[in-house]
Order: C-alpha cells, then sequence, then structure tokens
C-alpha cells in the first residue's frame, strides 16, 4: 500500500469522465502543471522579525525521491523546514509552497500535517505528563484517522519500529521528550515519522548530537520509511556522515538563503574535502 | 440578569442546566439561632447536638472574616439571602427508583446510578440540603461497614458521633467551620472497623439545584485499626446569576495502622463560593491521602489538612486547581508533623487563564519533639495568558533540627514551539493546549479512579475549547 490513498491526482484519473476540463483545478484544489511533483517549492523568500533569511528557493521533490540540504550554520537551512511545517515566527514574503499542486502556506501547522507533511524537529520540545504510548496513538489519528490508530495492526507497526530503532518498551510509559538524552530524541523522533507514515518527512539535523551508532540507527528508520514508498524525505544536515547511510539522490548546496549548487551524492564527499568556501558568490540561476 | 445571560458570562458549562425546584420543605431566607433551631428540630436531633449549633451559631456570628484568600469576594456574600435548609425529597431511599422522579433524572444525567453499577462499594447522593439516595454493597455491611448519610448516622449510631464529631475540625476552628457546625445537613458518616479493607472506593455525589441555595454537608471518616478505604466526592451546581455558597466540614480520624484516601473533584458552577475544611488525624503508622481537585466555583478557599499525631504517620496532598475567567481558586494543604518519624508530601498544581486566579497556600509544621521527620513540598504553575495570576505562599515552621525539609516551585508558560511541536503531528491549537494541560495535571489524574480521570481530562479539554483568538 502507498500513501496515496488520498492522492487528488489518481481519483482524478480514475474518474477523468466525471469532470468537465475546466473545473478540475477548483473542484480538487490542485494545479495540473505540477503533477509529478510531491514537493515543489518556488522563488520562496522569508523573513524572521525583518530580517531576510531566504532569498528565492527554488526546489522540486518527486515522489519516493530524498533529497538534502547541506549548508553552515545560519544559512537559512531550519528556516525552510520551519516555513515549510509552518512555524509562526516566520513570515513569507514572496514564492509558494506546494504538496501534491497543493498550496501549503494557506493552511494551518496542523492541517499541513494531516495532509502528510512531517518534521523532525533539531529541538524536540518536552510535553510533561504526556506519556509517549497516548501520544504516539493520538498523533497517529489525527493524521491518518482513528482506524490507523487502533487495534493489533497498530501495536505490532508499534512494536516492530521500537525494535528496529533499539526502543526498550518501557520508553511507552515515559514523557514526551521529558529528560530525554539527545539521542533517545532523535531516535523518538524517527519512531514517530515511521508510525506517522507521512507523504513528506523533512528531517532538521537528525544526525546532530548522535554518535555513529546513533546515526546508524536513525538512518535505518528513514530508509524504512521512505525507502519503496511514494513517500519523499528532504534531509538537511552539515555533515556528510548521514548521507553514507541514507543515500540520498540530490543534494542542494545552501548559502546565505539561496540554493548555489545541486548534485549528485557525490557532492557530499566534495563537500566533506573543500569545505563551503569555494561556493561562496556562486549562485545556479 | 437571566440565566441565558448569566450562561453567557461564566461559559460553556456542562452541568449548568437546572431542574424546577419542587421542595417540599424550604426555610426562608437569612440565619438566626431560630432558623439553627428549626433545622435541628426538624431532624429530631439529640440536646446536645442542638446545643452545639447554638453555640457554633454564636461562634459565627461574632467572628470576622478570614483576612487571607479574597477578601473582596468573600464580602460579597450576602449571608441573609441565602437559603439554609431546603428538602426535595421526603425521604433517603436505597433504591433510584423509589427517589422522586425529577431529582433521579438530574442524578442520571450526572451519570451516578451507571457508574455505581460498575465501580463503587456505595453511593450517597445529596440533593440540596438532604441525601436523597443511599446504597452500600451488601457484603460490606456485613463486614460491619457503616456508610450512611450523616444525618442517619447520627440516629443510628449516636454514642460513635458524639465521640468524635467535632474532635479533628473544632466549631470555632474558622468562621465557615462554625457556619457548618451550626446549619449543617447531609453529608456521609463511614466507619470501617479493625482490618477490613474496602477495596472499591465508596462515591458521595453533591448537586445544588435551587437559587441562592446554601450546601452544608458534614464528613465523618473513622478508619479503625489496620482498616483501610477510598472516599470519593464529586458535585455540581446550575449556572444562575446569585450567588450560592458551599460550606463544608470533612474530619477524617485514621487510627493505627489505617489508611484513608480522600479524593475530590470539585465542579462546581462559576458562582458558588466554595469555604471548605477538610482536616484529618493520622494516628500511630496510619496514612491519610487528600486527592483534590478545584475546577469550578467562584472563589475556593479550601487547604485539605493533616495532623500526624501518631508515630511513623504518613500525610499526602495533591491538589489541582483550574482558574478561568472571573475564578479564584486559593487552594493548598496544611501538615503539622507532631510525632516522630513521620512524613509529609504536598503537590500542587494550578492552570490559570482568562483572567482567572490561581493561589498556593501552604503550612508545613515540625514540632520541637518530632524527631527525623521528612517533608517535600513541590508547588508548579502554569499561566496561560498575560491577563492571569499566580502566586504561593508557602509557609514553614520547622522547631526541630533533624527534620529533612524539600520545597520546590516553579511558574511557567505554554510555549509557542511546544504548542507548534504538538500541532505539526496533527494537533489542532486547541488540541494541543489541551494535551500540554492535561499533561500538567497528569500527576494528579493518575492518582484518580479511571472514570474520573477521562472526565477530568474531558472537562479540561472543554475549558480549553474557545480559548484560541
Amino acid at each position: 500500500m502507498t500513501n496515496n490513498n488520498y492522492n487528488p491526482l489518481l481519483i482524478y484519473q480514475a474518474n477523468k469522465h466525471l469532470f468537465k476540463r475546466g473545473d478540475v483545478h477548483e473542484r480538487l484544489g490542485i494545479n495540473m502543471s505540477n503533477d509529478s511533483e510531491l514537493l515543489k517549492i518556488q522563488d520562496l523568500y522569508a523573513c524572521i522579525d525583518d530580517t531576510s533569511i531566504l532569498k528565492g528557493i527554488n526546489l522540486e521533490i518527486k515522489p519516493g525521491e530524498i533529497h538534502a540540504i547541506m549548508g553552515r550554520n545560519g544559512s537559512g537551512k531550519t528556516t525552510t523546514a520551519n516555513i515549510i511545517m509552518g512555524h509562526p515566527d516566520y513570515e513569507v514574503e514572496s514564492g509558494t509552497v506546494e504538496l501534491n499542486g497543493k498550496d501549503l502556506l494557506e493552511m494551518e501547522t496542523w492541517e499541513r500535517a494531516r495532509e502528510g507533511v512531517f518534521l523532525s524537529f533539531q529541538y524536540p520540545q518536552a510535553v510533561p505528563g504526556l506519556q509517549v504510548g497516548n501520544f504516539l496513538r493520538k498523533s497517529v489519528a489525527a493524521t491518518l484517522g482513528e482506524e490507523a490508530a487502533k487495534g493489533k495492526e497498530f501495536r505490532n507497526k508499534l512494536k516492530e519500529s521500537m525494535k528496529e530503532l533499539d526502543i526498550p518498551s518501557s520508553f511507552l510509559g515515559r514523557y514526551v521528550n521529558d529528560g530525554f538524552s539527545g539521542g533517545e530524541k532523535k531516535r523518538f523522533e524517527i519512531l514517530q515519522l515511521m508510525l506517522m507514515k507521512p507523504k513528506l518527512a523533512i528531517l532538521d539535523e537528525t544526525d546532530s548530537g548522535l554518535d555513529i551508532d546513533g546515526i546508524r540507527t536513525v538512518a535505518k528508520g528513514i530508509n524504512a520509511a521512505i525507502r519503496g514508498t511514494e513517500s519523499g524525505a528532504l534531509i538537511i544536515t552539515h555533515y556528510s556522515r548521514i548521507l553514507e547511510h541514507v543515500k540520498p539522490d540530490k543534494i542542494h548546496v545552501l548559502i546565505s538563503g539561496k540554493i548555489v549548487k545541486t548534485g549528485g551524492p557525490d557532492l557530499a564527499l566534495e563537500l566533506e574535502e573543500k569545505g563551503y568556501d569555494w561556493l561562496e558568490g556562486k549562485s545556479e540561476s | 440578569m437571566t440565566d441565558n445571560e448569566a450562561r453567557e458570562v461564566v461559559g460553556d458549562y456542562k452541568a449548568g442546566w437546572h431542574d424546577p425546584e419542587n421542595s417540599t420543605i424550604r426555610f426562608d431566607a437569612g440565619l438566626s439561632e431560630q432558623v439553627v433551631r428549626d433545622i435541628s428540630e426538624l431532624k429530631n436531633e439529640p440536646e446536645w447536638m442542638t446545643e452545639m449549633r447554638v453555640k457554633a451559631f454564636k461562634h459565627f456570628d461574632e467572628r470576622p472574616m478570614p483576612t487571607w484568600g479574597n477578601m473582596s469576594m468573600l464580602e460579597e456574600i450576602d449571608f441573609e439571602s441565602i437559603c439554609y435548609y431546603l428538602r426535595s425529597s421526603k425521604a433517603t431511599e436505597n433504591d433510584w427508583e423509589d427517589v422522586p422522579e425529577d431529582i433521579r433524572n438530574t442524578f442520571d444525567r450526572l451519570g451516578i446510578p451507571d457508574a455505581e453499577q460498575k465501580w463503587l462499594s456505595g453511593v450517597t447522593a445529596q440533593y440540596e440540603s438532604e441525601a436523597v439516595y443511599h446504597s452500600i454493597r451488601e457484603d460490606l455491611e456485613k463486614q460491619g461497614v457503616i456508610f450512611l448519610d450523616m444525618d442517619s448516622g447520627l440516629r443510628e449510631h449516636e454514642e460513635l458521633v458524639k465521640k468524635w464529631f467535632c474532635s479533628v475540625v473544632p466549631y470555632s476552628d474558622n468562621k465557615f467551620s462554625a457556619l457548618n457546625t451550626a446549619v449543617w445537613s447531609g453529608g456521609s458518616f463511614i466507619y470501617v472497623p479493625k482490618g477490613v479493607h474496602v477495596e472499591l472506593p465508596v462515591q458521595a455525589y453533591f448537586r445544588i439545584n435551587a437559587k441562592n441555595m446554601g450546601q452544608f454537608e458534614r464528613t465523618l471518616i473513622i478508619a479503625d485499626e489496620g482498616s483501610s478505604i477510598h472516599y470519593v466526592e464529586g458535585c455540581t451546581a446550575p449556572t444562575y446569576s446569585t450567588d450560592s455558597l458551599h460550606s463544608a466540614v470533612v474530619e477524617l480520624v485514621a487510627l493505627p495502622g489505617a489508611h484513608i484516601r480522600y479524593s475530590t473533584v470539585q465542579n462546581w458552577s462559576a458562582n458558588v463560593y466554595n469555604l471548605v475544611t477538610k482536616r484529618g488525624i493520622a494516628h500511630e503508622k496510619a496514612k491519610i491521602e487528600w486527592v483534590d481537585g478545584n475546577i469550578g466555583s467562584k472563589l475556593t478557599m479550601k487547604y485539605p489538612s493533616v495532623i500526624l499525631k501518631g508515630e511513623g504517620s504518613h500525610a499526602e496532598v495533591i491538589s489541582v486547581a483550574y482558574s478561568g475567567s472571573g475564578q479564584h481558586q486559593d487552594a493548598g494543604a496544611k501538615i503539622h508533623h507532631l510525632a516522630s518519624n513521620t512524613t509529609s508530601k504536598i503537590l500542587s498544581k494550578s492552570i490559570s487563564k482568562d483572567g482567572g486566579r490561581g493561589s498556593y497556600r501552604g503550612q508545613v509544621t515540625v514540632s520541637p519533639k518530632a524527631e527525623n521527620c521528612k517533608l517535600n513540598v513541590v508547588c508548579d504553575a502554569l499561566i496561560l495568558d498575560e491577563n492571569s495570576r499566580s502566586d504561593t505562599y508557602p509557609t514553614m515552621e520547622v522547631a526541630n533540627p533533624t527534620a529533612r525539609c524539600e520545597h520546590e516551585a516553579s511558574v511557567s508558560k505554554v510555549s509557542d514551539n511546544q504548542l507548534f511541536y504538538l500541532m505539526s503531528r496533527g494537533h489542532s491549537e486547541e488540541e494541543a493546549l489541551a494535551l500540554i494541560v492535561n499533561g500538567f495535571f497528569e500527576p494528579f489524574t493518575r492518582e484518580l479512579p479511571m472514570e474520573y480521570a477521562v472526565e477530568l481530562n474531558k472537562l479540561m479539554a472543554l475549558e480549553m475549547e474557545g480559548s484560541i483568538g
């Protein structure tokens, strides 16, 4: 099963004869010109507190693809992630962000989540008193529907995923991110990813603060959630190490709010060797 | 102001409906020695009780208002407009079928008969001044457990009542304990014999239906040596534009080795003054726990307390308070360590929202003779917006140097990042807030019977609705 049960395009294709040309856009809220992109970002400009951070981002991810954004601290990587998810502190000045042709910028954060966007946080927030098991059930119910959070199937998937991530079952009784070590927080983010089966997973510095075993474990989780599905992922990192375990289809280099270079997996090695200085002042366009 | 308008003012309160008042006896509003004597005569009480009521009334009359809590709200109470006795049913029944239909419907809507069947050892339901329904499981009765409404307790077990009544909370303790002693009616009387463990909780449910009503129930629980009992109480009232007064006194006696747990979820409508005195005495190696939740009312002043009289006894007070618009919850705990090797724990959590005010007021004392006592106080406040307020008034008087005291206090706000995190998991802003708030109360809710915990979580989710602008 793919995650595309509700893909308006599939519905459209199956019911083509029912629609007159022209009213399709309105009825399904899709833009036919974008039909092959999972995520499409066009000319995105954004700021925080009047400080301009993103200066014209263009990015397209197709179903099943994993992309990486690399760049130094302050280049706008986390801003990009937060804007896709809808963090209230950022202001979009111009540009568009679409998921399967739907305008994400028009949606509230929780609507984006229900639409299939997932963000693995760099700094996951603690919610004292909210038990992990309860939170997982509620979050799966909120995004995939009540039925998906019930019964044996959910419990098995939960058990399986926890095993894959080396998370002990006692974890379910703890409070969300409360007193978690850095590594536990990251593994918990990936556990949520595996259960919520989003269409688009954004992983913000998921590798930071992890040792090599930790990186291997979370990489296993990411691969399990994305590879072989119609979902896509955007990995944000400033190290190439995680990319050895989750092979990206494309790597984008972000400098001062602009993508200055896009390449294949080998670009990570090049960056490892040469750093970012040689790309300073360059622009793809 | 009509009742509908009043409802708008106090917000969405689920238990705010009221039934037509069909009273069989209703006293005129106002309080005097004659009213006190009339209540006692109506109940056909022994003379010692009448005299105690009259003494208490005189004390109430002379005693000034408390000088803490919320003095301006206290000054607004009009004692002359309150009805001090109202009876809607002729008798206390032990079959719901015999309870007058309108009253039975009220308790049906509140889910009491249903809960009784599923998970309780016994139930008492009080409507206005009198218990209208009462029952206890047969097996407990056979073991000698007494669970009656207080009036029946006095009639059927006068010696026990005479021995313990006012022994824990003297009528002169404070103005409102004097008022309660003068006009008390209803409440529960419980005696658990030596070594008997009442496994399932017993429940009392208090409902005020009439306008300008005063409810003054009186509860006395005696747990004999090595016995245990869990008592839970709930309460609601209709939403009126005029105020009602609820002023209860609860006395607990835990004899050596006994264990009493007393759980409350108070959800009075926002026009009820809730001024309650709750105190227990713990004898040697006994344990008393107050699990106290205050969600409703206009002003609550309540400080469940424990006197640790016997060596090795233990006290716990776990409380939460939610103050919304126009509400002030002045709640806390008092614990007195009179004996050696006694231990106590206070956990207080308060949430204020929409201009509500929450105060923690606590007092812990250790007497000079009490060696090796341990006490732990934690109070946490969560403030949901700029207009709301939280205060802490902790007092510790430790007169023995061997005591080990710990005190922690925290005030926090819900951060945008916390909300964003939860919203990114598909939860709307209101749902996210409810998850945070219920998490904050979790150390309290996990101590409640499951049915109550579920209710409380739903209640708080309702409170969070419509809170996002």
